[in-house]
């Protein structure tokens, strides 16, 4: 049970259960769907971008605990960035959940820290993954669909 | 099943008891393992079964004794690999019991047995406008090679609908049957479901229509006495690496002259009678669907697979492997914010589940740190997902070495699942 708890934090479960910034945004500027064909978990991200500046972000779809608390907690985590920092938190999530090492990377996770333990699961990083490759599609402009695969 | 029999004589021949089971599981070494620091029970045996030695055994005598090529050596070597490689097709035959062995096609299991025949029966018999009737418990693998003929020919796919309890339709797919309708396939029993489909029936409607029938029996092959000849269909595909035996091996079977009026589907050595610039002729069935050097080890894991089925029992593994899914689906019951997808009346070898409020992929992670394998997902029938509302199931899947134990981890693992999604 201890392992579990490693990966299944309280913040995980209450975010999959709770996810916050949950539901479509009338005004987006920028939105894209993401989608793991492994699994079948979507995801469709909205964001209202001024200025080079996230002011908001709101998701929908269906997915596992640990998608579904990436996608709630990366919409906290980058509201009020802006688009570079946003691709930047990117880069430190993903070296963190691949068992990379960046420069400077302690202190900048926040919350987001909670997911480390995915890493011990090789099969689930793509579930915690999905919602930034998404923002990725997202902030590119693009409208295809970010795949895992 | 019963058919004829006394109650009593079917109990008497159909009985695994403890000890018989004991051996049977020491037949299969990969179940004797730790997997995160818990005995592995693997229930994910409708994704494929494991290999007892004796297939194991098979494979490796047969790399270091009999390895050649088939069909065309003279010497020793590829005479023994030929003689094992045909005994195996008569062992399908059998198994089957197809009428003559020269029905017996071997592929790289269903997937490629379904593609042959909506390549080489479909591409030369269907036309613009002609239907192909299919269900809605249909794995990719008998959906999607239907659908590119349709794209090629300007065929029809057409869907037969099935009830909540994920049981086909037959008058709806009686409906659905058409002066245009040329080939209903369907499975036997469905992978994600375990619904057991009455396929004689089927096939009795589609013959009265004109159709031709295919049967995926990947799922029954493992469960079921099969047999062709009773069940009347025109082909009917199985994968060894289900039945215990190697993985890139299968089997097709196509009543005798609907392969001889067929085309070949991939050309090479092998498949001809004779070849010259001009042109070639092919050889009979199943040569002609049999291009290239074969998967001769596969071959003979596969018939050895068999031999080992067919000593422990097709029956009694059947009679086993009920009773341990009625077990497993009262204990199932236990479990708070569980329920069953699929209780159609007729079920053979699987359970798929949802809990409330927790995704199957977490059920699989959570339930697989206790050393409980199971499969989480669309299971390869998402268009059946989509029919049931739901975006994945998880499943736990048996098999004639699964026991009673094996059901309890998964119970004891579902109860530790609850306690930490519980909470909220």
């Amino acid at each position: 049970m201890d392992d579990l708890r490693q990966l299944y934090q309280e913040t995980i479960l209450d975010h999959g259960r709770r996810p916050r910034n949950f539901g479509a945004m009338d005004d987006a500027t920028h939105q894209a769907d993401g989608y793991n064909p492994l699994c079948g978990d979507k995801v469709h991200l909205y964001l209202k971008v001024n200025d080079g500046v996230v002011e908001e972000l709101k998701f929908e779809g269906q997915g596992c605990a640990i998608s579904t608390s990436s996608a709630s907690l990366m919409t906290e985590a980058l509201k009020g960035r802006s688009v570079q920092e946003a691709r930047d938190l990117f880069a430190r999530v993903h070296a963190m959940l691949t068992g990379k090492q960046l420069d400077d990377m302690a202190g900048k996770l926040g919350k987001l820290a909670v997911f480390e333990g995915v890493k011990q699961y090789p099969l689930r990083v793509k579930c915690a993954t999905l919602a930034w490759h998404t923002l990725e599609n997202a902030l590119a402009g693009g409208c295809g669909v970010a795949k895992t695969e | 099943m019963a058919g004829q029999k006394t109650e009593e004589a079917e109990v008497a021949v159909s009985r695994l008891d403890s000890q018989s089971l004991a051996d049977l599981r020491a037949d299969f070494p990969v179940l004797d393992q730790q997997v995160n620091g818990h005995p592995l029970a693997y229930l994910d045996n409708a994704a494929t079964t494991h290999k007892p030695r004796q297939v194991i055994e098979a494979v490796a005598n047969y790399y270091e004794r009999d390895n050649s090529n088939v069909h065309r050596g003279v010497h020793e070597l590829s005479q023994r690999a030929t003689v094992a490689f045909e005994a195996a097709r008569e062992k399908v035959r059998a198994f089957i019991n197809a009428a003559n062995k020269n029905e017996i096609v071997f592929t790289r299991g269903t997937t490629e047995a379904i593609n042959l025949v909506a390549n080489a029966w479909g591409g030369a018999n269907l036309g613009e406008g002609d239907e192909i009737l299919i269900t809605e418990l249909e794995h990719h693998s008998n959906i999607v090679p239907w659908q590119m003929l349709a794209q090629r020919s300007g065929a029809v796919v057409k869907v037969a609908p099935i009830n909540d309890a994920g049981e086909l339709e037959l008058e709806a797919l009686a409906d659905l049957l058409s002066p245009r309708t040329r080939m209903v396939a369907l499975n036997y029993v469905s992978n994600t479901l375990g619904s057991i489909n009455p396929v004689a029936e089927v096939v009795r409607l589609a013959h009265d229509a004109g159709a031709l029938v295919l049967v995926d029996a990947a799922q029954a092959t493992p469960h079921l006495a099969v047999d062709v000849q009773e069940l009347d269909c025109d082909f009917l595909a199985f994968s060894g690496h289900k039945v215990y035996g190697p993985t890139g091996i299968g089997a097709l079977f196509g009543r005798a002259e609907l392969l001889e009026a067929m085309p070949p589907w991939q050309g090479g050595g092998d498949m001809i009678e004779q070849v010259s610039f001009s042109g070639s002729t092919y050889a009979h069935p199943p040569a002609r669907f049999e291009a290239g050097t074969p998967n001769v080890a596969g071959v003979v894991g596969l018939g050895a697979a068999i031999d080992y089925l067919e000593s422990a029992g097709i029956e009694r593994v059947a009679t086993h492997e009920h009773e341990l899914l009625d077990y497993a689906e009262g204990r199932l019951r236990e479990i708070p914010g569980l329920s069953i997808v699929g209780t159609a009346a007729e079920k053979t070898g699987a359970h798929s589940f949802v809990v409330e409020g927790v995704h199957p992929h977490d059920i699989g992670t959570v339930l697989d740190s206790y050393g409980v394998a199971i499969r989480a997902g669309h299971h390869c029938t998402q268009p059946l997902m989509e029919r049931l509302g739901l975006v994945a199931t998880a499943r736990a899947s048996f098999a004639l070495y699964s026991n009673r134990d094996d059901v309890d981890r998964l119970i004891d693992a579902l109860l530790k699942l609850t306690e930490l999604f519980g909470d909220g």
